[in-house]
């Protein structure tokens, strides 16, 4: 990359998904004059832009609307808060020093900014990275995919679907397949209960006649030009069997979209796979800050949303003084299993943290959460009733006596 | 119109002066060579696109030829082709990538293996090979797994492209007058005393001179042609490619030290940027059988994890498997039939990529050598510029000339993979257009990335509909 940047701004967001989107506008409304909000797409919104359910915008604009309209919505209020916003525009290297390179249908440019926020999002994990083998017949989607395939370009889908997964985005997958024209054979899930709320469960049991079948695991995906069928096997028993589809949906299992924040250095966090940071967005570059689903796999948009707000309040208070921490100097959260993953990983204060996100692997009752530091027990906070795949919140409590300056905190649940 | 699918019949009128059956990286690196004579090709292939058999699945390295059987064809090809073809891939801007191998023991019994391996390359004509101490390998190499033993480095094992070969040697003869049948199953093979006939599923090509170039399925053409010399056995490889964030953690192709029990898998970087982890090796009936099982790539992971540790940490992009044209016999089976006009060029394994332009030069020389008097044009093939693939190349997102030339170079669709709009428009338009979405792959990499088309495919696909003239075919219209 060129090291002479052909502009200098205040901040650039990378990605203009919910979290980018209200980072921009907080960012514009706390008084940052050049604000850039990069876009890979040709228009803004992130994924919302093809969620054709409603749901969105209740908790950041205190409203409800379908995904689309959403995405408008946040577009038309960050470039009505004077952020410049970049579609078609894919930012290519990153430095751990704010300078960015952009391509587009204008070239090449460097630009270098004061402070960086990534906003990249998250996927859903492909059928190979989870090394389902088989057959490569076409007819493999992901929810992501399917969406975009359905709803923005129209393209035909299959007959018979099955989709793989049943936490709350299998059951968006199985509406879009509906709205497509496609049958759903049955929602499979390796776990021994479906993830999602149980109104979507149930709808889809009785309702739309979709079985959801548990404890089932994928072996392979079966049909060379297309998709003829899928065997499946039962956990328990080891029954195997198969499904004709010609459709195969592997919906959630979120990984971070994380690769520029790979490529700029930044300490990745080891359970949600994404930048470890503090509430703030934090990282461990000062002049990178990261915001909504790449740090926590994934929330609703409303709450990257939100996520999004709190980094642009540091960041603008950042950019004003010109002082920035680095993750070097903050205490960092661990788990034990069955916890997966925490957010943040990372606190300076306690005061700072506002609650936490966890994710575990396993079903189970009520739990106490344990935060351990330095070999003494700091705090204990009653955990929601665990469910997989689903977020679970828990009181800032738990880290109330945390010493920031003390050694890392180890999250664990009572037995 | 130098490229005709199926249905055009006006190739069929005359009389042929030479049929290459099978449009792989042999059959297409042939057509090129014959291009430069004053003859008439054809070039029949049974799918609807170049390179859609052994040569599209593979572990794209270009071979010194150091571990082949001295003494063989194979031996003396791969070394040509492996000079032919590093020359060729400069001038065609197809991507190569001088990583050098790395052979590395792991146990006593490797470890030993070594120094015969060092002296078999010699017998090969290759003098470059160096052993190395377990102190060694680890200087060059820090993420290797525990238990090193020691390795042979072997300085010229590259890493190149192997679609874009393929595709370039389809584009030249094209240039050079040869024509493709594409969507052509050879079903028999008459030969004549003036004349003989290469009936295919689209029609009859009448043709002097015959050559059975159809890899996986060369032994059954041979039969067709009443010769029974060989039988292929189509070996299945599995392979799994990893996230290009994995690539910073070998320098080398990191090769197996084949022994009296296995032969090892390899971990090699391609030029697309990732990490390849394979081949596992499992004959099977069916030449399409080319499935993934739960035993091979389970197989890979356990290997993987004892070769490179962290190479486990980072997802995987893709996994595939390839079949290779394995015979009973140690080498490749060309044979010339002059009293027939016929030349077999069948079991070529997977060093065929490799010797691929020795072959067609040693298939010329039979040809010749048979009495043919071959007079070289006036009119010459030219050399296409093939669009960069690899990561050691400009890519045309990066390239501020070509974006102020055509502005959709600077538009990247493919995310994962930096495949821009333009490079998609100019795979689907022209002579040797993508047929569908496994040929836009191919010809851009688009869709193959880590998110497996969970951003792309829509946008890509439609893409893909929109530039293929006349209706969205069934093909056209698939998800990857």
């Amino acid at each position: 990359m060129t090291t002479t940047p052909s502009r200098s701004v205040d901040v650039v967001v990378v990605g203009s998904g919910p979290a980018g989107l209200s980072a921009a506008i907080e960012l514009r409304r706390l008084g940052v004059e050049r604000v850039i909000v990069v876009e890979r797409e040709r228009s803004g919104g992130g994924v919302p832009r093809h969620c054709h359910h409603t749901g969105f915008g209740l908790r950041d604009l205190h409203r409800l609307m379908s995904g689309p309209r959403y995405a408008e919505e946040l577009v038309r209020r960050a470039e009505a808060a004077g952020a410049e916003l970049r579609v078609g525009t894919t930012v290519t290297d990153l430095r751990s020093n704010g300078l960015i390179q952009l391509s587009s249908r204008n070239g090449v440019a460097t630009i270098e900014a004061r402070a960086v926020v990534l906003a990249t999002g998250a996927r859903e994990r492909p059928r190979s990275a989870r090394l389902v083998p088989g057959d490569r017949g076409a007819g493999v989607f992901t929810t992501g995919q399917l969406q975009q395939w359905t709803y923005l370009k129209h393209l035909p889908v299959g007959s018979r679907a099955l989709v793989v997964g049943a936490e709350h985005v299998s059951f968006s997958a199985m509406m879009t397949l509906r709205h497509a024209g496609v049958r759903t054979v049955a929602l499979t899930t390796e776990l021994p209960r479906h993830q999602s709320a149980a109104v979507f469960a149930a709808a889809t049991r009785f309702l739309y006649r979709v079985p959801i079948l548990t404890s089932t695991r994928v072996v392979s995906v079966n049909g060379r030009g297309r998709v003829s069928d899928v065997t499946l096997e039962h956990a328990s028993s080891g029954r195997r069997w198969t499904e004709s589809v010609d459709t195969v949906v592997f919906t959630g299992d979120w990984i971070p979209e994380s690769e520029l924040a790979r490529r700029a250095g930044l300490d990745i966090d080891e359970g949600t796979l994404g930048p470890s940071s503090d509430r703030f967005g934090g990282t461990s570059s000062p002049s990178l800050y990261a915001a909504g689903n790449l740090l926590h796999p994934v929330e609703t948009a409303d709450v990257a949303a939100l996520r999004g707000r709190d980094v642009a309040r540091r960041v603008a208070r950042d950019v004003k003084s010109g002082a920035a921490l680095s993750n070097l100097e903050r205490v960092s959260l661990v788990v034990e299993a069955p916890l997966r993953w925490v957010w943040p990983n990372r606190m300076s204060s306690p005061r700072d943290v506002d609650g936490l996100f966890i994710r575990v692997g396993r079903f189970d009752v009520r739990r106490t959460l344990h935060a351990h530091q330095d070999g003494e027990l700091i705090g204990t906070a009653r955990t929601p009733r665990l469910v997989p795949n689903r977020s679970l919140g828990v009181s800032r409590d738990v880290l109330a006596n945390a010493n920031p300056r003390g050694g890392t905190i180890r999250l664990s649940l009572s037995v | 119109m130098s490229v005709t699918s199926m249905g055009d019949r006006n190739v069929h009128d005359g009389v042929v002066d030479v049929t290459v059956i099978g449009a792989g990286a042999v059959g297409c690196a042939i057509a090129r060579h014959l291009a430069r004579y004053d003859l008439s090709v054809t070039v029949v292939e049974q799918s609807n696109d170049v390179g859609n058999g052994t040569s599209k699945a593979n572990t794209a390295i270009l071979h010194t030829g150091f571990d082949c059987v001295p003494g063989t064809l194979e031996s003396s090809l791969v070394r040509r082709g492996y000079d032919l073809l590093g020359s060729y891939a400069a001038l065609a801007g197809i991507a190569v990538e001088r990583t050098g191998g790395l052979l590395v023991a792991w146990d006593d019994e490797q470890l030993d293996a070594l120094a015969a391996l060092q002296e078999k390359a010699e017998m090969n004509g290759y003098a470059e090979t160096r052993l190395l101490s377990a102190q060694q390998v680890r200087e060059r190499e820090a993420n290797l797994g525990e238990g090193v033993r020691g390795g042979l480095d072997v300085p010229g094992e590259s890493i190149i492209c192997p679609w874009s070969t393929t595709l370039a040697f389809a584009k030249e003869a094209a240039s050079g007058g040869v024509t493709f049948l594409f969507n052509s199953t050879v079903t028999g093979v008459a030969f004549g005393d003036a004349n003989s006939v290469v009936t295919t599923t689209s029609g009859d090509v009448r043709t002097r001179w015959v050559i059975n170039a159809a890899g996986l399925s060369s032994s059954d053409v041979d039969g067709l042609c009443d010769h029974h010399d060989f039988t292929v056995v189509p070996r299945r490889g599995e392979l799994i490619v990893f996230d290009k964030l994995a690539r910073g953690l070998i320098r080398s192709i990191i090769l197996p030290v084949p022994t009296s029990r296995t032969k090892g898998v390899l971990v090699a970087p391609t030029v697309y940027g990732n990490l390849l982890l394979g081949p596992t090796a499992e004959d099977v009936d069916d030449p399409f059988d080319t499935a993934t099982t739960e035993n091979g790539l389970a197989r890979l992971v356990d290997a993987g994890r004892r070769i490179l540790p962290k190479l486990l940490n980072e997802e995987v992009t893709a996994t595939y498997a390839g079949l290779r044209a394995a015979t009973e016999f140690q080498d490749y089976q060309i044979r010339p039939h002059p009293e027939e006009r016929y030349v077999c060029v069948g079991g070529i394994r997977s060093t065929g990529l490799t010797a691929s332009m020795a072959i067609a030069e040693h298939v010329v020389e039979l040809v010749i050598g048979a009495g043919v008097a071959l007079t070289e044009r006036n009119v010459v093939a030219v050399v296409p510029a093939m669009p960069p693939l690899g990561e050691s190349q400009r890519r045309r997102y990066d390239d501020v000339e070509a974006i102020a030339i055509r502005n959709d170079y600077g538009e990247i669709v493919c995310h994962c993979e930096r495949v821009s709009r333009g490079e998609i428009v100019d795979a689907c338009t022209g002579e040797f257009a993508a047929p569908d979405v496994g040929g836009l792959r191919r010809r851009t990499r688009a869709m193959n990335g880590r998110c497996q088309g969970f951003y792309c495919a829509a946008e890509v696909v439609a893409l893909l509909n929109e530039l293929t003239t006349g209706p969205p075919s069934s093909s056209s219209v698939k998800a990857p």
